[in-house]
């Protein structure tokens, strides 16, 4: 399957990603109206400690320990290999968010966890930080 | 052909289908199911309450799951095992042969002999969709209720009717809350976001006797309720394998192949006492996440594969009315207690390694936590100093974020 890689020497810090992540998932058409003024809930973010710079998203492991650990059947890992959350299942008990290693599954804007699911199921079709990125240090492809 | 018999239906059993089915398509599965009902998200039963959730979304695994699993589901208790003719007995007489068994019989509730509690009428259980169904029938806008056990089965009950009842209250012979989590001051910070929404607590007592509606407490105390719940703790269900002349102790006995010791019969979840990575001593881990990998790992095995699992941490993520409290590992070793605003932020280091954790309030990246736990990961690896403060992968090395951001994991 094509997943979302991210290559930290490439990597701006710039932010950008999250802006079209938060846009892409907030079902609006106007940019500004999904985002001016408002707190935005990102599926990716940047972690920025000065020294490194890298942005950060769900890997859609192979073996997610998210999936085995939800208390809610609400994480599966569809056929085509992407982790997926059933938003009206989840109850935000946050057992993913204590298993996933990398800090990739995080607190939701309406109580349910939120976590990147490659923009295939909102409007975009494929990942909005992939395509927003403008020195292409997160690519979308097959490894 | 083989034929696999699983006794239970709960999340063990679903993961021992998965691990089966992704061994051996054909062999013939039989599931025993105690409880009446395809498989459910027991800890979802208080969010039910809560009316957060609904017997339909409460599915853990869609309708067909059995079906498309070619598993035969027999709603019938199993009575005994004989290991020398390799059959199960269900409690109709039935006799049921088995190539390779597995035992996922889940917990039962602990009640001590408390004295005039045949006498009360009103009296409720907190484990299962029945329990909860019965809770959500007999509540009202009248009732006074009485939790007794202020642990995370006692706790997310007193949530879940938190605004459904005139009363609740919440007894425990602990003096502190979720006594087996928390430390003092964090279990006093998830008691008062009970309190905040009226629970009532008394702790360090204990009901003595009780009466039709009415507990004696040791103190002297005299409680009224309409409803009583007893959430005082649980036992692993492992009379079917001890009878059989399975090692238990508490929990049926398993090795990291989830193997017990009577031949072709493995365990897994709430009933199983296995390996705790995070101390190396054998206990019961009974969390989900847990029950759904050992019940994985014991299919694969069963099924003629060779799974070890060897990772299992107690953990726990529990939270009241938006509070949440994070935990993982012992809290054994050199305290670090990092400053995290209304919240709690402590870890504990030993021997080199990060033996545990307890988050109360931003539960951000928690799991990079778990994971050095699990992992092992050697503190000094790492730039602790960073991921004191903010669990994020740029305290790892270069190397590592090369590897788990740039390839499949
Ligand atoms: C209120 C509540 C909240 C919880 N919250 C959490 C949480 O937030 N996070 C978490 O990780 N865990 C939580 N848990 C624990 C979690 O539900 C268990 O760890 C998990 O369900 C264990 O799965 P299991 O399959 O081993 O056992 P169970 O789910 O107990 O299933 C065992 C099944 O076997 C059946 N059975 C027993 N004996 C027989 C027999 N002889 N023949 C046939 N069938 C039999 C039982 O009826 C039962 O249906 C909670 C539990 C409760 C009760």
């Amino acid at each position: 399957m094509k997943r979302v890689f991210v290559n930290e020497e490439w990597c701006l810090g710039c932010h950008l990603c999250e802006y079209y992540c938060a846009f892409a998932n907030s079902g609006l058409a106007d940019m500004a109206r999904a985002l001016k003024d408002r707190d935005i809930f990102p599926r990716i973010r940047v972690e920025d400690t000065g020294k490194v710079t890298y942005a950060l998203s769900c890997r859609h492991c192979t073996d997610p320990l998210c999936v085995k650990s939800c208390i809610s059947g609400a994480l599966t890992k569809v056929p085509t290999g992407a982790v997926c959350i059933d938003k009206d299942k989840c109850v935000g008990c946050y057992t993913c968010i204590l298993v996933c290693p990398y800090g990739a599954v995080t607190a939701g804007e309406h109580g349910a966890v939120q976590k990147c699911e490659l923009c295939l199921e909102n409007a975009c079709g494929s990942p909005a930080c992939v395509r927003g990125c403008p020195n292409r240090a997160i690519v979308y492809e097959e490894r | 052909m083989k034929q696999y018999v699983i006794i239970g239906g709960g999340v063990a059993s679903v993961g021992c289908i998965e691990g089966i089915r992704s061994v051996d398509k054909e062999g013939r599965i039989v599931v025993l199911s105690g409880e009446g009902r395809p498989v459910y998200c027991r800890p979802l039963i208080s969010y039910f309450l809560q009316g957060k959730t609904d017997p339909e979304k409460m599915k853990y695994r869609p309708d067909e799951f059995y079906a498309e699993n070619n598993c035969e589901v027999v709603y019938e208790k199993a009575a005994a095992i004989d290991p020398a003719r390799k059959t199960v007995t269900l409690e109709s007489g039935e006799s049921i042969p088995y190539d390779s068994l597995c035992v996922a019989t889940g917990s039962s509730p602990f009640v001590p002999a408390f004295e005039g509690l045949d006498t009360v009428e009103n009296k409720y259980g907190f484990m299962t969709m029945d329990d909860a169904l019965a809770l959500d029938g007999a509540v009202g806008p009248d009732s006074d209720v009485l939790i007794v056990g202020a642990g995370l089965i006692g706790l997310k009950c007193a949530e879940g009717l938190c605004g459904r009842a005139k009363s609740i209250t919440v007894c425990d012979i602990a003096p502190r809350v979720l006594s087996s989590i928390l430390d003092g001051d964090c279990a006093a910070l998830m008691q008062k976001s009970l309190e905040d929404h009226g629970v009532r607590f008394e702790l360090s007592d204990s009901a003595e006797r009780f009466n039709i509606n009415t507990a004696y407490m040791k103190s002297g105390k005299v409680l009224r309720f309409d409803i009583l719940v007893l959430a005082v703790g649980v036992r692993p269900n492992d009379s079917l394998v001890g009878e059989a002349g399975g090692v238990c102790d508490r929990g049926i006995r398993v090795d990291t192949h989830m193997r017990t010791s009577l031949e072709d019969v493995y365990a897994a979840g709430d009933c199983a006492r296995g390996y705790d990575a995070s101390t190396g001593e054998d206990r019961v881990l009974a969390i989900l996440p847990n029950a759904v990998m050992q019940g994985r790992c014991a299919g694969i095995n069963m099924a003629g594969g060779d799974e070890v699992f060897d990772k299992a941490i107690p953990m726990n993520a529990i939270g009241f009315f938006g509070l949440h409290a994070l935990t993982a590992g012992s809290y054994a070793g050199e305290l670090h207690e990092v400053p995290a605003g209304e919240g709690v932020k402590r870890l504990y280091v030993n021997g080199g390694l990060l033996s545990g954790f307890i988050l109360i309030g931003d539960a951000a990246g928690a799991g990079v936590y778990t994971a050095m736990i699990r992992e092992k990961t050697p503190v000094d690896s790492v730039d602790f100093g960073l991921l004191r403060t903010s669990p994020s992968m740029a305290a790892f090395s270069a190397q590592y974020r090369r590897k788990t951001l740039g390839e499949v994991v």
